[in-house]
Order: structure tokens, then sequence, then C-alpha cells
């Protein structure tokens, strides 16, 4: 096989072809403004509003809930920023996680310096929250609840269902990050009291640069972006028509496949695991409760950049939470606050599934990985009985 | 994706001299687990005193493995005079060049030749690399006098060129005004980046101030501790003196050879006062 094999689907994923399909006119002839007056706008407008209907259905909700943003790290700036600034510094507290992806960390880690209190929620080993830390943060001063549903580099799952029981009972505005979940699990928000949810086009097969905030009628949001009608005044500027068309599209075909989509990957996911569990020595999981179609692995003694490279060179996509690889000098905070020990942090990498891949490529894959961690493990001196800085290594995977 | 050069990308496929020399003459060992990446350089001089083997052991990224790869075929033939002389930019010319951010490779394969010459020299065993004088980033264990000879070398002039070149300030931060200092002291130039304001922090009454103290040592200590078999235990605060007990060890980890406290004392400096002493209940 020299077919590549796209294994970073929690980084991206290929726009669907019926996606591209979808959005062509509208870079062409279909170019007009959907806030105009003829016809030739208003026919723009209708399949505007007909996206904004197609995303709604994928997340249990009304149309007129939904916000386009220009993707995920928009819609949480907007919806943590936006609620703050709606309670005119009558509320000052922020509660989230230690876990959270860097449009949120980084929003909140802002607004601390600002002058806000945030509370950081710790996770266990298994990277799962405990949820009684969450209940006894909330503070009447508490002015919102930001926590994921999943995790970018585990896929570990937060309980969003009683995440959300516990905000509402405590009347706290709850924001969550459904970037990684939206199109992988059901969501349904007709049931389900948050009230805030952003998702990203590019992450379920739709394009780059458009998102959506999902704003739970009644809830009060000040905009980020001012200076016009458009999208409910909740963000002004005139709509990303092609891509909102192509997001719509993507929502659809995401409903449509998601209960089989959601058994093909673990299944996939899961020989892959076992696979590797088989054949390499020194090997970790990170994560417990999980999406279905991420793995997220840690190769003891081995530097996961390094990894890459070798994956790389047989045209395998995959990432990893070791420093180099991600150009700081500390390995992902996430795995730092799951407690994955240095000898495997710096090890650690990601597979994350979409429909597209097959099981020819998880086999490839379980096929030329051993090696390379073999080739590695015998360039590492930690590994092959010496000692380092006069103190014996622990006897490992030779 | 970094952009290697063809070099880096061939030494880090194609590496030289790897291996274990049993009856070397001389050692050097950098770096750690913990940090990330660690190199062992290990060589046999021949009677006329050239380098006639040498072998590596690299734990690290790709130019990592590539700085050492590149470094054993610098050395090979060369008497020690002459291969004490390599610096750390020659190794990224041979390369043809390492991303800014990863020139700390080149860097780590100096300091392991320099740490081997000097095992041979002394004959100390071990050959790790020691860290002489004051520490002054404690999350890599990155000394003054590190920071001062990357600055010289390399011509470094911001805080962001001392972190890629030495690792110094990319753990906690809570070092970047020293580095700052250093960089002054030795260029004799302000630095090039504006200094990070300081936020006055409020008076703390003793109630709070051991509550930030545990949350800060749960939250910026003990996971990385705990699962390397160590931890900590907060035993008592009384004023500014904070009493603790080592649990277990952290032996692999360079920064452990010199202190945990001074880990402990910094975090507790960066996230609850300036004023707190670190104090250990010794058993």
């Amino acid at each position: 096989m020299t077919r590549h094999v796209y294994l970073d689907n929690n980084a991206t994923t290929m726009c669907a072809p019926e996606v591209v399909e979808a959005m062509k006119p509208y870079w062409g002839e279909l170019y007009g403004n959907p806030s105009s007056m003829h016809s030739f706008g208003g026919k723009i407008r209708r399949n505007v509003d007909r996206a904004r209907s197609q995303v709604a259905a994928l997340l249990g909700a009304q149309p007129s809930e939904i916000v386009f943003t220009s993707g995920g790290s928009e819609s949480d700036n907007l919806a943590i920023r936006g609620t703050l600034e709606a309670l005119a510094g009558r509320k000052r507290h922020i509660i989230t996680t230690r876990v959270e992806h860097p449009a949120v960390q980084g929003v909140c880690h802002y607004l601390q310096k600002q002058g806000y209190t945030l509370t950081e929620l710790p996770v266990d080993n298994d990277g799962a929250l405990d949820l009684d830390q969450l209940a006894q943060a909330i503070t009447p001063d508490t002015a919102i609840v930001s926590i994921m549903w999943a995790n970018n580099e585990t896929g570990v799952l937060f309980p969003m269902d009683e995440i959300a029981r516990i905000c509402k009972s405590r009347r706290v505005v709850l924001h969550t990050d459904a970037v990684q979940a939206a199109g992988k699990i059901p969501i349904d928000l007709s049931r389900l009291p948050v009230d805030l949810l952003s998702i990203s086009g590019h992450k379920l097969h739709g394009p780059k640069g458009i998102g959506v905030l999902y704003v739970r009628k009644g809830t009060k949001l000040v905009p980020l972006i001012i200076g016009g009608h458009q999208e409910g005044g909740k963000r002004a500027g005139t709509e990303n028509v092609t891509s909102i068309v192509g997001l719509g599209r993507a929502c659809e075909l995401a409903q449509q496949h998601l209960g089989q989509e959601m058994e093909q990957v673990r299944q996939m996911r899961n020989r892959l695991q076992e696979g590797i569990q088989a054949s390499c020595k020194g090997v970790r999981i990170n994560g417990k409760v999980r999406l279905p179609n991420t793995l997220n692995v840690s190769f003891e003694f081995v530097e996961g950049e390094a990894i890459l490279l070798l994956l790389d060179e047989l045209e395998i996509s995959a990432s990893s939470g070791s420093a180099c690889a991600s150009g700081s000098l500390e390995p992902s905070h996430v795995m730092r606050a799951m407690g994955v020990p240095f000898t495997a942090a710096h090890g650690s990498i990601r597979f994350s599934f979409s429909r597209y891949n097959t099981m020819q490529e998880v086999d490839y894959v379980v096929e030329h990985l051993p090696p390379i961690i073999d080739r590695l493990r015998e360039m590492s001196p930690f590994v092959g009985g010496h000692q380092w800085n006069g103190t014996p290594l622990p006897d490992h995977a030779h | 994706m970094w952009d290697y050069t063809k070099t880096v990308k061939e030494h880090f496929l194609q590496p030289r001299n790897v291996g274990y020399i049993n009856d070397a003459d001389g050692v050097g060992e950098v770096g750690s687990l913990a940090c990330g990446d660690a190199l062992r350089l290990m060589f046999k001089l021949d009677d006329a005193g050239r380098i006639a083997d040498v072998k590596f052991q690299t734990f690290g990224c790709g130019s990592a493995i590539a700085s050492s790869s590149a470094l054993t075929e610098m050395v090979l033939g060369k008497t020690l005079e002459e291969a004490e002389k390599i610096t750390n930019q020659d190794i990224a010319e041979y390369l043809g060049g390492l991303p800014e951010q990863k020139m700390h490779c080149s860097v780590m394969g100096r300091e392991a030749l320099e740490a081997a010459i000097e095992h041979y020299r002394t004959g100390k065993p071990g050959g790790q690399k020691k860290l002489e004088g004051r520490v002054t980033c404690i999350c890599f264990g990155v000394t003054e006098k590190d920071i001062e000879r990357a600055i010289v070398e390399n011509h470094l002039t911001s805080v962001e060129e001392v972190t890629n070149y030495t690792k110094a300030g990319g753990g906690c931060g809570g070092c970047h005004g020293e580095l700052e200092e250093i960089i002054a002291r030795v260029t004799g130039q302000p630095p090039t980046e504006k200094p990070v304001e300081e936020k006055p922090r409020k008076r703390l009454t003793n109630i709070q101030k051991i509550q930030m103290i545990t949350e800060t040592i749960d939250r910026e200590v003990r996971p990385a501790l705990r699962k390397d078999g160590g931890d900590l235990e907060l035993i008592d605060v009384d004023g500014n003196t904070v009493l603790v007990a080592m649990r277990g060890n952290c032996a692999q980890c360079r920064v452990a050879n010199f202190t945990l406290r001074d880990v402990v004392q910094a975090k507790l400096r960066e996230f609850v006062s300036d004023e707190l002493v670190v104090v250990e209940d010794q058993p």
C-alpha cells in the first residue's frame, strides 16, 4: 500500500466531496448578499437558513439558536467573554478544567490576568473529572462554567448530562466546547440544559474557517464583533455564505452517518489499540472513557516527534503530545494534568479516525509501527540495561 | 511540521555511530527523561590521542538525534584539543541549520562532548554534566553559566532566543526576569523584549496562604512527582516558612541532582508569595 494514511482527524478532517460540491456555486454565480432586498440575495438567504436548520438538526436545537462564527476558537471566545460582559462585572468567577483546548484555556488565563477569579478543575489519571469538586467550586460569584465535552488529545469524554444538571440546579451558565464531540457522538440539546456550545466545521468534514456557537434562547451574550444585524445581532459581518452552506451539508451528512460511523471508527480504533498492545512493550493507553475515534498511546522511553517523523516517512499522519512536536519544551498540559509520567508523556502519539479510514490502513500501521518503536528504543540511552548518571535504569522493553 | 534541512533528515533517518562502547575512554551524559531529551556520548582514543571510535545514544526528537549523529562525524579522528573547539553553531552549520526553537539540540551535543572530555581528563565516574554555579531555570536545570555562554557564543538578545538555545525559561516562566537581567549584563544592552508586567499581590491571610500553598503543590508540583515515584507532603506553614517532607525519589531527573526544595520554593513564590521560604523536614 502506498496511499497516504490519515489518522489525524482530531486535528482536521477531509472536507467531504458532497460538501465541496454543495459549496461550489457559492464561489461563483451565487454571490448575492443574504441581507439584500432583491430576490437574488433572497435566494442566498434561504440557503443560509437551510444550513442553519441542518446544523440545528444535528444538535437538537432551534435554528434561531445557531450563530455562525469563524470557527471553534471564535465560538469559545464569544461564549466566555460575551457571557462575562453581559454580566457587566456582577459575577467574576470562572470555572473550567485543566485539560481544555487552548481556545478556552487561553481565554480563561487572559481573563484571570484581567482580575477574574479562575478555578481549573483537576482530572485523575484516567482523565476524568470529580463532579463533586465542580459542585463545590460553584459560588454565588460564579459567572460561567466552561467544560469541554470531549478532549482533543485523549478523546476523554466528560459526563455532560451530569455537568449540565449540576450547573442548571445552581443556575450557572454552562458553556461546552463540543468541537471534538459534534459529529462523533449524539448531541441532543432539546434534552440537555447546556446554554452555550461550540462546534467547528473542519472537524466534521466541513470547511475550515467556519464554526457555530449554539446560544440557548434567553442566554444573555454581548457580541465580540459589533456593527451589523447579522446572526441575530450576536455576530456582525456579512455571512461567510459558502462555508455556511458547506457546514450545513457537513452536519446533514454527520447526522446521516453518525450511528454507523461511531461503530465503524470504534472497531478500527480498537483494532489499532489491541494491535499495538500485542506487538509493543512499554505501552500505556492515555484516557479511559473516550470518543470512539481516538487512541492516545504512550511509548515509554522514546520521544513522540521522532515517532511521528518515522511514521511520516511511511505516509502515516498522526500527532503527538510530546514537547518537541508541539514546539514548546514541556509535554502537553493534558498529559501533565493527567499525571502521565515523564517516561511516557514525551512519547505520546494520538491516532484519530474518521469514516474515511479503513481496516487495511489499521493493519498497515500495526505492521509498521513496532519496528519504529524498536528502532528508537535501540537508540535510547535509557534502554538496554546501562546506567544513566550512575543510576541503574528499569529493565525495560528489550 | 518543522522545516528540517535535507541533512537533518538524512542524519535522523540514517544516524551514524549509534551504540555503546563498553571500554570507552570518555563518557558524557546530558539531559534527562523528564526534560524530554538526553544524550550519551562515548569515545575511545587511539595511541596518538585521536578519537578512534565514537558512539552515541539519544532519547529525543528528530533534531536531537540528527545533532548527535552529526557530532560523532565531526569529532571522529580529532584530538581532544581539536574536538573541544566545536561549538553548538558548528553542529548546527554542519546540519545546514536547525529551526530556531531546536537550537538547544545542538547545545546538548556540545555539552555532552564537553562532559565526555571532562570525564576522560578527570577520570571521575559517571560523566554526567555537572551543574556549576547558580541554577537559573529550575524547570530544566539550566545554570547561569550555561546561559551566559549560550548568549555569548550565539549572540542572543532576547528571552525567547535564550529559551530556544538552552531551554531556560521554557517551563513555568518564573525565571524570565532573571534571564533578562543576564542578557542585559552579558550584552550590555537592555533586552529587546518588553518585560512582563507583574501584578502587585494582595496581602494574604494565613488561611488563604495555606490554601493557596496546598493548591499550588497539588497543581504544579505533585502530578509531576507522583508518577515518577516521588511525592511531597506539606507539614506546616509558619509565617512565611513552609515545612515540607519529600517522599520517594525522582532519581532520573537532572533537576533532582541539586534539590527538589528549590522547585517547590520557586513554584510557591510564583503562585503564592515572593516571601515564602521552603524548608525540608528532616526525619
